[in-house]
């Protein structure tokens, strides 16, 4: 497909629409991705903004015979400091229930007698154990939620770890997890430590309560030892 | 038996240290000592106590007895200390183990490597630290000598020599150059590994594959498996997320200098920064950092010959065309756009993986001072980056387990190209078409219509 010349590159776009989409269909055992670009259409709105009209493919990491279509629209907006992009789309069709999955992964948390804690997922060989999967796509999905609301024209956002996760008890039914992970914007090349923290419970959205910027160390390692 | 059993044993105490492959028993040594006498035994649970020295046998100083077998290990910087009270109190020794590091080496099998040098097949499928790539390099060279020399280039910051694998059928005529380039950018791990896979697939493939052979006859394979050694040395040991070299700035409160930007295309024009501390900083000037000099001045040398450039990144499934200092097409987009196009579809066709193809200044982001712009624009007619797997579940962090299909599919795509440079600028009779030739040719033909009419 012939990409539209465009002041943002059209790939920018889609990246940050499949972060949404993720984000909004996402959980432990859930994480959507794009596969392919369709369609794209770009139109600069006098007065508004810059928006895009996609039409992508999406797929299951977890299950990746399933895809699923999508239309959305991104909107970026004139003067674009301090609001975050608008971003709007429809999927064709069902997703598949992820219930058993989530349930297991729900009861294995809330039973563990000491709170996980645990760093560096993936390790350096891009390695994730099996019982640290569900919680790397719970970061993932709720990346989405930091990279959306800190996205300009000029910035594409991306997690690039976990660098470290502490799960926190709390007495009603959610899971809640304080994470600090490393994004890689890829305009800059910077690496930068995010503090979020996310809620969920079976059957609920990914939740992002409190997310905050950490200060990246001087002599240029983002934080490590 | 007992006595290798208790070092097997005492040996697993030490193995979760190994695993950080940190060297923490160097040099150390343990001792063997039988105390003769009860005021020895004193002196000895004394000395034990008082530098914590490692008991490997009794475990306690208390049971330590006259008559018994004493082993302590003793670490490197104490060992004059604890020989010298020894003697003061004339209690004999023996030294059991005279660097503990040594027998853990050779008795603990090191998941990343030492026993996967080629002799028992080098693991493609993995990670290597630089210290194993130096020796594949070696070994490769050795086990291939009648095709491959490896050639010194220059020395990075940190002064560790840059080595590239010449790849050369020994042959009488001028041959034309294919240059490839990985790990400019230290985190991008599959960048080296592919460069070493490319190698290892050339070489074992050379006496059965004709196509190669016919290839390698006409033209020459440059490989640079690690361009930025010190950044990636960094990545495996302090900061994996390290993307420039390690050259200080503000007197050591800033470190490293992107590559990537340094080189003299439009240099420190766009995409670029001056802060010391960005990770897209640019240098103090055009190839003001070793490492791009040394690549730098030999591909001027050679640039009469390198018909095609390749340099290798991750993350983004993109093979990128020049130019990223600004819009206005190179001269043969064409026919770099084509090329590019015939080696995305190759690629695609083996595990369905979509690479965009095009100018980082329309599908990416602007920079200058790449190496990909300033190899064209001093000639090299065909240029290009190749950004590898993935667009961003992993990114830098891809998975050893995706090593082998990424440089599976990368692979096809290379042939592919290489498929090109072979007919287009080496095999008889091939006339290279650029826009002025093909003009040329047919104010010439127009000419000559008129004249004979």
């Amino acid at each position: 497909m012939e990409l539209p010349p465009s002041r943002v590159p059209v790939s920018r776009a889609a990246a940050l629409a499949e972060g949404v989409v993720r984000l909004r269909t996402g959980g432990p055992a859930r994480a959507l991705r794009l596969r392919e670009l369709r369609g794209a259409r770009a139109e600069d709105i006098k007065d508004v903004g810059y928006k895009f009209y996609l039409e992508l493919e999406l797929e299951d990491v977890l299950d990746k015979d399933c895809a699923v279509n999508c239309t959305a629209e991104v909107l970026y907006h004139l003067g674009n400091k301090n609001s975050a992009p608008d971003v709007q789309f429809t999927l064709e069709g069902e997703l598949k229930s992820t219930e058993e999955a989530d349930h297991e992964f729900y009861t294995r948390m809330r039973s563990l007698e000491k709170e996980l804690v645990a760093e560096n997922i993936p390790d350096s060989h891009g390695h994730v154990s099996p019982e640290l999967q569900p919680l790397h796509l719970l970061a993932w999905v709720a990346s989405g939620h930091v990279i959306w609301q800190n996205s300009t024209e000029n910035t594409q956002l991306q997690l690039a770890q976990i660098q470290h996760v502490k799960q926190v008890k709390r007495s009603d039914e959610d899971l809640q997890f304080d994470f600090v992970v490393l994004l890689h914007e890829m305009v800059s090349q910077e690496i930068i430590p995010w503090e979020m923290t996310v809620l969920w419970h079976p059957g609920d959205n990914v939740r992002v309560t409190r997310h905050r910027r950490q200060h990246r160390h001087p002599s240029g390692a983002a934080g490590t030892p | 038996m007992w006595l290798s059993l208790g070092i097997i044993f005492s040996l697993g105490m030490l193995i979760p240290g190994k695993l950080s492959l940190k060297l923490q028993y160097d040099r150390d040594q343990v001792l063997h000592i039988v105390p003769e006498t009860y005021q020895q035994v004193q002196h000895l649970q004394l000395l034990c106590s008082t530098l914590l020295l490692d008991l490997w046998k009794p475990l306690i100083p208390e049971d330590i007895t006259a008559g018994e077998d004493l082993h302590i290990r003793v670490p490197a910087p104490l060992v004059q200390e604890v020989k010298h009270s020894l003697d003061q109190h004339i209690i004999s020794y023996r030294v059991l183990i005279p660097d503990v590091q040594e027998l853990v080496d050779q008795s603990v099998p090191r998941e990343k490597s030492s026993h996967s040098q080629v002799r028992e097949g080098y693991v493609y499928t993995q990670y290597h630290p630089m210290e194993e790539i130096y020796e594949w390099m070696a070994q490769i060279q050795k086990d291939y000598s009648e095709l491959v020399t490896q050639q010194f280039l220059g020395t990075t910051f940190e002064h560790r020599p840059m080595y590239y694998l010449q790849i050369s059928q020994p042959s009488n005529k001028p041959k034309k150059i294919i240059w490839m380039d990985c790990g400019i950018h230290a985190r991008e791990w599959i960048s080296p590994a592919f460069c070493q896979w490319f190698v290892k697939e050339i070489l074992q493939n050379y006496k059965s594959d004709t196509k190669i052979r016919t290839f390698l006859q006409n033209l020459d394979l440059y490989v640079l498996p690690v361009l930025n050694i010190d950044g990636y040395i960094y990545s495996w040991e302090t900061d994996r997320m390290w993307r420039k070299n390690r050259s200080p700035h503000q007197n050591g409160n800033c470190y490293g200098t992107d590559l990537n930007r340094n080189f003299n295309s439009s240099w420190g024009s766009i995409g670029v920064s001056f802060d010391c501390s960005s990770d897209v900083f640019c240098g103090s000037g055009p190839e003001s950092e070793p490492e791009t000099r040394a690549v730098a001045q030999f591909i001027q040398r050679k640039k009469s010959d390198i018909v095609c450039y390749l340099t290798i990144h991750s993350y983004g499934q993109l093979i990128l065309s020049p130019y990223g200092s600004t819009t206005k097409p190179p001269s043969n987009n064409e026919e770099l756009m084509q090329v590019g196009q015939k080696a995305a579809a190759a690629l695609k066709e083996k595990y369905g993986t979509s690479y965009k193809v095009g100018p980082p200044s329309l599908i990416l982001y602007n920079n200058s001072g790449s190496s990909r712009d300033w190899t064209h624009m001093i000639g090299i007619p065909l240029s290009y980056t190749f950004e590898l797997r993935d667009t961003g579940t992993y990114g830098f962090l891809l998975p050893a387990d995706q090593i082998q299909p990424t440089c599976e599919e990368t692979m096809l795509a290379v042939r592919t190209i290489m498929d090109y440079v072979y007919q287009e600028y080496i095999s008889d009779g091939a006339v290279v078409l650029t826009s002025s030739s093909l003009g040329l040719s047919l104010c010439v033909s127009i000419i000559l219509t008129w004249t004979l009419s």
